[in-house]
């Protein structure tokens, strides 16, 4: 049944969709609807699941990793500096091979404040060695939660889905909310191989040597790589029951396009319709957009960019000192290509835009795709659009 | 103690890592068998969280989880809550800490997870410093007592954490020893019959830390009773006081004179550090009384 929703509002129906069986979370702006409204619908009786109202993210991540570790399914959300408190649970849960959900709210990190969305807070934990999964509308939101539980479940990894800020959290959208029954044949309940059980005791975590650690990590990177052909595979499944997918990525118009713009999120829906003004005018332009962040879709990617002259990236994100943090990771799919240095690689553009929640206009998107299109090769340092 | 009592199922395997003489290791061995093996451990960093195993091997052998430094009472609270989700109010869970893990990193989680009166036992092994990293202060250092970061003695007494855990309220809070087993059992049995929120502040004397001889923590456990410096006593729901023990005082200076790591106090301020402990004991004991006149008022 279609509703209108709030992307944190959509969140919230996907938790009770999923089943999850503990929430532990802690309310930041602009993730706090999704804990308020867990709180409304747990005080209604129409959501099942333990919410504990926990002191800080901190503590909210080693509670769920814990509710985890104990063979529950087991969500969290949060949203900037709250992620970046979590960082070292993050590693912590992840380590674990814990199959948690956690939605992040994208919002950009301090100093100074700023409570607008860019990606910073999430792609400075890319190396946590958790899944990563961009939205870019809020019903892409609710049913990427409902996947994300099979995901991570099926490579025990947790997976972290990433949404913009105030865009689409609090934004409302016309959402299909399946029907409970269609859920629960599509994610059946957890059951965790590994598990604090006092039947079958086991101390989790102690002490590795370095070879058994370094094993461990080299196991962890495989089975995430596994991932881009699981997400697809669960993909297919959805699509049978739900008749919708989304791809690990999304290529729009890209097949004949004499310049392609790469990027994450919600923006992308802005892009699409630009791309759209632009072919009206006589431009190709194409977009990508990157929903798998992590494991980074290299092989994917390189399929559709090593046949194009031209590739912006659009990041809204700086790693200081490097550049923009897409673009790097783009680089390093197509530098990672056997046949780099023998083919005519695309020349990569990077844009830097909409730190703090810089508004990202259709006027600024057009200006990136022309500028690509007139420059005969890209400039040492990225391009920052500063309005 | 009786003979069942000693023949009941051991939980900790022979041959673990801690150092010989160790306090905590006494009253973890004899906690896990009140408990027994309906029991989960969450273990934070510490003496415990280093000593719980060599992959693939452990000394435990509950059910445990490591988690890091700040977060064993939010971890105990994740698994409390997955249990009761899936329908389980039997199986014991214990969070497990050092100071460090208690006092200092670990009180935010601590402090929140007893507000909100989470229903497991919280066993803290206070031996006053941080001791798996090779002896710094931590808040429950006590008054010059000498570690690596205070070599000149440490300024401050010991943070009143007792008192912090009585202003939550919690439902049930204990001091124990390894020197007392009757004491000990009595209080650890009384833990695990009780729901909610339950505090356990173990004195846990620790040889390489105090700077005493192995085979000496029992007897440094009970001179700490003895002289008052650590009494025995529960709390219910933060307000009624129990005193256990109400030993003939001993002079302090005869706790601190067989521990190395007071040997800079002089004469002057142990004197002080027994004036310290007499007004403290004046206290619990002038409230305990006064609760036991009352024993009978249901308004308590
Ligand atoms: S350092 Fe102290 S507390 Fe740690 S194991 Fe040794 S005696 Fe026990």
């Amino acid at each position: 049944m279609k509703e209108l929703l709030t992307g944190n509002e959509a969140v919230a129906r996907g938790i009770g969709l999923a089943r999850v069986e503990v929430v532990s979370a802690y309310p930041i702006t602009p993730q706090t609807s999704v804990v308020e409204e867990v709180a409304k619908l747990c005080a209604a009786g129409k959501l099942k699941t333990r919410y504990i109202r926990i002191e800080s993210e901190h503590s909210s991540m080693a509670c769920t990793a814990a509710a985890s570790m104990t063979g529950v399914r087991a969500f969290t959300a949060t949203s900037s500096q709250g992620l970046a408190y979590m960082h070292e649970m993050l590693h912590w849960a992840s380590g674990s091979r814990l199959p948690i959900v956690m939605v992040n709210v994208n919002r950009a990190l301090g100093a100074p404040w700023n409570l607008w969305s860019d990606h910073s807070d999430s792609l400075s934990q890319r190396d946590t060695g958790w899944l990563q999964l961009y939205c870019h509308t809020n019903q892409e939101c609710l049913d990427t939660l409902i996947q994300a539980f099979r995901l991570a479940e099926t490579v025990l990894l947790p997976v972290m889905i990433v949404m913009d800020g105030f865009i689409l959290s609090h934004t409302m959208e016309p959402v299909d909310v399946p029907r409970p029954e269609d859920v629960d044949a599509f994610l059946p309940p957890y059951e965790a191989r590994y598990r604090l059980d006092p039947r079958e005791p086991h101390v989790f975590n102690i002490l590795a040597d370095s070879r058994d650690f370094m094993r461990m990590r080299r196991q962890a990177h495989e089975d995430m790589n596994r991932a881009v052909e699981l997400l697809e595979d669960i993909e297919l499944e959805f699509q049978n029951t739900f008749s919708r997918s989304y791809g690990v990525l999304e290529a729009y118009l890209t097949e004949d396009a004499e310049v392609v713009l790469v990027g994450l999120g919600a923006t992308c829906g802005t892009v699409k319709d630009v791309v759209d003004e632009l072919r009206r005018q006589g431009f190709k332009a194409g977009l990508v957009r990157i929903r798998m962040f992590r494991p980074f879709p290299a092989r994917k990617l390189r399929e559709i960019l090593l046949n194009q002259k031209k590739v912006a990236v659009l990041d809204q994100a700086v790693s200081m000192g490097a550049g923009g943090t897409l673009s790097q990771e783009v680089k390093q799919a197509l530098f990672d290509d056997p046949h780099f240095r023998t083919r005519e690689a695309p020349l990569v553009f990077s844009f830097i835009t909409g730190l703090g929640g810089l508004d990202i206009t259709p006027e600024m998107l057009e200006r990136i795709f022309k500028e690509t299109i007139h420059a005969s090769g890209p400039q040492e340092e990225p391009c920052w659009m500063e309005d | 103690m009786n003979k069942d009592w000693w023949e009941s199922p051991e939980f900790l395997h022979p041959g673990h890592a801690f150092c010989a003489g160790c306090g905590f290791i006494i009253a973890f061995r004899h906690i896990l068998k009140v408990l027994g093996a309906d029991t989960i451990v969450a273990i934070t960093a510490g003496c415990l969280g280093t000593n719980s195993g060599f992959l693939p091997s452990s000394p435990i052998k509950v059910a445990g989880y490591n988690t890091p430094f700040a977060s064993v009472a939010a971890a105990a609270t994740g698994i409390r809550a997955a249990l009761d989700a899936r329908g389980n109010s039997l199986t014991q869970v214990i969070a497990v800490a050092g100071d460090g893990g208690t006092y200092d990193i670990g009180l935010q989680a601590l402090s929140a997870a007893a507000e909100r009166n989470e229903n497991f036992i919280y066993l803290c092994y206070d031996n006053e410093g941080y001791m798996n990293t090779g002896v710094q202060r931590s808040s429950a250092t006590p008054l010059g007592a000498w570690t690596t970061t205070t070599p000149e003695g440490k300024a401050g007494p010991k943070k009143d954490l007792p008192a912090i855990m009585m202003a939550h309220r919690i439902p049930y809070f204990a001091t124990l020893t390894p020197a007392f087993p009757e004491d000990f059992l009595a209080k650890a049995r009384q833990a695990e019959a009780i729901k909610g929120m339950r505090f356990l502040q173990l004195l846990s004397p620790c040889p390489p830390g105090w700077g005493i001889p192995s085979q000496a923590t029992v007897k440094l456990a009970r001179l700490a009773v003895q002289t008052r410096v650590f009494p025995l006593y529960e709390v219910y729901d933060g307000k009624r006081i129990i005193l256990n023990l109400e030993p003939e005082k001993v002079p302090v200076k005869d706790y601190l004179r067989a521990q190395t790591r007071f040997r800079t106090l002089s004469d002057e301020e142990m004197e002080h550090v027994q004036k310290e402990v007499d007004f403290h004991w004046a206290e619990l004991k002038a409230r305990a009384d006064w609760f036991a006149s009352k024993a009978d008022d249901a308004a308590l």
